[in-house]
């Protein structure tokens, strides 16, 4: 998918899109996480705006719903300047027939300099990189079970926020490994940033044993996953796999691998719980975990308008 | 005028903190710029008996060459522990050229309030203003060829002297 080399990076390794968190140097997250602590602030002044990307246009394409994703990455890029055109391509041109690529042209032809793209087609970000004009970038929302690259930022500067150091962390993701790009780029994340120990925890359906290539450890037992943790991320249960057959029934569910007071109580007593949202209550997770104190779940969205901000800043300021 | 190349940083920062002492009325905040006016506003700031630590100010963040040059490495943050709306503010650099950086302080400090009003004193003027900005307080005038860089530097004992590169 890469070819010669990564298309996220020009000749000077610098970052001219983001597209994947696999195949980005440690040196390259922490850059991102870094700049991103510096638009936290932004948050807490008068003017919350700043003119980085002033005078640039920043397209959502989101050619799958999501109205949060869409909203955070349209608050970022207004606190950054730009102006902020939100198209709704799942129920426009695509929907006549047009291709992906002949519409990545006319939007070309408006004077984009930054395409936002959510995909359920893994991959698609990445070949709208490859065909846009080489001043525009491109930034993954989010394409199909691929990738997530910035929740997974979000992710690591949350954790940072709350355990500064990687290298010494036992993280635990719960849930629907397999079809979650979430999961996926959380562990490209957490392995490049040196986390010594990551396990995959859900059942089989859902976690398949040879995850284990990925670097993580598989656990099917949900006491064994979450004991000892200094960090658990709890992910989404999509409707969609209940009635696929890939489970049981979401009371069983819960019961087995729905995180609430007593089994958070394994984990290490400072560990924080994280979800990338929305959250279904009482599904993967129970009402007084969300709500209790080692809960940075709204946190979370307030460091991804930061982490936003600073990718792209970043991408923008970096030539082809 | 003096030449570049014996310009003792001490020296200058005796006239300095006469200079800045003169400019700050009662109620007057100091704010330096990351990192060089930093490190003289913190200075200052114990030498002229204020309570409390100096502003901070991170330019990075209103750059006007952002587009040739990006966002630059450790972005320092701005932090100012006082309210900026009515406030006289004497912001404090090491050395003055083009007044970009100075365009881009003010901008930044706009950001947070409207300040009563802001001087600015550094401690070298070495000419070459691109922008209409003048220093209330400058020690010294110096001419420095267009291709030369001065900045100012810290040993771990604080003491100040002037790198020309």
């Amino acid at each position: 998918m890469f070819g010669r080399r990564n298309p996220q990076l020009n000749a000077n390794d610098e970052l001219i899109h983001l597209l994947s968190i696999e195949g980005l140097p440690a040196a390259t997250l922490q850059h991102i996480l870094d700049t991103a602590g510096t638009f936290l602030s932004v948050n807490d002044r008068d003017v919350k705006k700043v003119p980085l990307l002033r005078g640039k246009s920043v397209f959502n394409l989101f050619f799958e719903n999501s109205t949060r994703t869409r909203t955070t990455f349209e608050i970022a890029a207004k606190r950054l300047s730009a102006d902020v055109i939100n198209l709704d391509i799942a129920r426009s041109s695509t929907a006549k027939g047009e291709s992906l690529l002949d519409t990545i042209a006319n939007l070309s032809a408006m004077h984009a300099d930054m395409f936002v793209v959510r995909h359920s087609e893994s991959g698609a970000p990445y070949l709208i990189a490859q065909h846009c004009a080489p001043h525009v970038h491109v930034v993954n929302a989010g394409d199909g079970r691929h990738s997530h690259p910035t929740q997974g930022l979000l992710d690591m500067y949350t954790i940072r926020h709350y355990k500064q150091d990687f290298t010494q962390l036992t993280v635990a993701i719960v849930g629907d490994i397999v079809h979650s790009r979430v999961a996926r780029s959380d562990i490209h994340a957490l392995t490049t940033l040196g986390v010594p120990e990551i396990r995959a925890v859900g059942p089989k359906t859902l976690v398949p044993g040879d995850l284990k290539e990925m670097g993580v450890r598989v656990c099917h037992d949900m006491a064994e996953g979450v004991r000892d943790a200094d960090v658990i991320i709890m992910l989404r249960l999509q409707n969609e796999r209940m009635s696929g057959a890939m489970l049981p029934s979401a009371g069983e569910y819960f019961k087995t691998f729905g995180l609430d007071a007593a089994k958070l109580a394994l984990a290490k007593p400072d560990a924080i719980v994280m979800h990338p949202g929305p959250i279904n209550r009482g599904v993967e997770i129970d009402s007084t975990v969300v709500d209790g104190n080692q809960s940075v779940i709204l946190p979370q969205v307030t460091f991804g308008i930061a982490v936003r901000m600073a990718v792209m800043s970043i991408i923008a300021g970096n030539s082809p | 005028m003096s030449a570049a190349d014996h310009l003792d940083a001490e020296a200058l920062y005796v006239g300095l903190l006469a200079g800045v002492r003169r400019l700050l009325p009662p109620g007057g905040a100091l704010v330096g710029i990351t990192t060089g006016g930093a490190w003289l506003a913190e200075r200052l700031q114990k030498d002229l008996g204020l309570p409390g630590a100096p502003g901070v100010l991170s330019i990075a963040l209103h750059r006007d060459d952002f587009s040739q040059r990006g966002l630059s490495g450790g972005a320092a943050h701005t932090k100012l522990p006082f309210d900026v709306d009515g406030r006289h503010i004497v912001l404090v650099d090491d050395v003055l050229y083009t007044g970009r950086t100075i365009r881009a302080a003010v901008n930044e400090l706009y950001d947070f309030g409207r300040p009563a009003s802001i001087a600015l004193a550094v401690l070298v003027d070495r000419g070459g203003r691109e922008l209409p900005i003048a220093a209330a307080c400058a020690t010294a005038t110096i001419e420095l060829p267009a291709d030369k860089r001065i900045r100012l530097a810290r040993d771990a004992a604080g003491r100040l002297s002037f790198e020309i590169r």
